[in-house]
């Protein structure tokens, strides 16, 4: 049976309020998951203070300027600040996006920050995407090939480039998979959107000899068919793909090839 | 503890090669319910209030009777096929199995008893 309610220890508590910084006129209200296994603590929201005159106008830059001057011990991944590797991804105002890309000013209100929703946490916004990433590794996302490797390289029409256009470009964040209810109850077996669209991304690929063994191994009541179309995949996605089209376009090849 | 890699977890027993039957099926009695739900409605509304003798003149009519007979048994094949998905959804284990089994069990009886009833009032 799937757990409708928190266990004790992970039930959220009233966190520390940090002092307003001196001065500043511009200063907006962050609300923030924090969470140490460490200390043993129930997790709790704390709440910071940012002076936006002197911030940068993205989430993340407000993340950068509390650790750098406010609370150290804060801890979140970044890297690329542009949207392109993916790591910043957690849940800002309800929404899974990259906290890089997420500008202040769509956010009305105070600013509330969690990790990315149903995954075990590491610590504050840090969730443990090992489980996501072995199943990204699964669904072989590499090419697969069984006729002899040309001499020069695998040829591919420009049609046939274009079909991986709104496939190749994900980077994998999880913002998709972690925001989709299968995914929350039945994370363990089902793909989930992100290992989906990366599936269909090597099914669709022109120069992959594999089509059929990829087919038979996504074919299970679990790994494919726990997508009910529900599209907060789509919804959510801070690049702007449609993994649920994705998952759609696999079902009808399935079909294809049964009926 | 079991020292299970990260890849094994998530391959868990690998693909039960199964599915894409279930998802035909789910798309073959939407696509019969567009015109059955409808008709289902208008006749069962009609009949709704009559005395015993209008209904049973209604359902003596071939048409009539097939028709209830066919919106009743595909309604509650496509209610069936939805509460199994719900099920493996959020009810995991043995009571899953289980509750797959009780699903099925009073679908196929309501299927039935709904015939019956229904040749009873036809013939």
């Amino acid at each position: 049976m799937v757990q409708l309610t928190l266990p004790k220890n992970s039930r959220m508590v009233a966190g520390k309020t940090w002092p307003k910084p001196e001065g500043a006129k511009n200063v907006r209200k962050f609300q923030i998951y924090r969470w140490n296994e460490e200390d043993g603590k129930n997790p709790s929201l704390d709440t910071y203070f940012v002076d936006m005159d002197t911030c940068g106008p993205m989430v993340l830059d407000a993340l950068i300027k509390i650790k750098n001057e406010i609370d150290p011990t804060l801890t979140f991944r970044r890297s690329c600040r542009e949207g392109i590797c993916g790591s910043c991804a957690m849940n800002i105002d309800g929404i899974n996006t990259l906290a890089c890309i997420y500008g202040m000013d769509e956010i009305k209100g105070d600013v509330k920050i969690y990790p990315l929703p149903h995954m075990p946490v590491v610590r504050d916004l840090i969730p443990d995407l090992t489980h996501f990433y072995a199943q990204h590794a699964s669904i072989m996302p590499w090419l697969e090939t069984k006729t002899n490797r040309p001499a020069k390289e695998w040829k591919q029409s420009i049609e046939d480039r274009k079909k991986l256009d709104g496939l190749y470009e994900c980077v994998m964040c999880a913002s998709c998979s972690t925001s989709c209810p299968s995914y929350w109850w039945n994370g363990d077996r089902y793909l989930g959107p992100a290992a989906l669209l990366h599936a269909y991304r090597w099914i669709i690929d022109s120069r992959d000899e594999a089509t059929g063994e990829r087919l038979d191994e996504l074919e299970d009541p679990f790994k494919l068919y726990r997508c009910n179309t529900i599209m907060n995949c789509t919804n959510t996605c801070p690049k702007g793909l449609n993994p649920a089209e994705a998952i759609g376009s696999i079902k009808k090849m399935m079909l294809d090839r049964a009926v | 503890m079991r020292y299970l890699t990260d890849r094994k977890r998530a391959e868990g027993f690998g693909s039960s090669r199964g599915g894409t039957d279930h998802h035909w099926r789910m798309i073959v009695s939407s696509i019969l319910l567009v015109p059955l739900i409808p008709l289902f409605i208008f006749l069962a509304g009609s009949l709704i209030g009559g005395s015993y003798e209008s209904v049973a003149e209604c359902l003596s009519s071939p048409l009539a009777a097939i028709a209830l007979g066919l919106s009743l048994t595909v309604i509650i094949l496509h209610l069936m096929e939805e509460a199994n998905e719900a099920i493996e959804d959020y009810v995991h284990g043995t009571a899953g199995k289980l509750s797959l089994i009780a699903v099925k069990a009073i679908s196929y009886t309501l299927i039935v008893a709904g015939l019956f009833a229904l040749a009873k009032l036809a013939l």
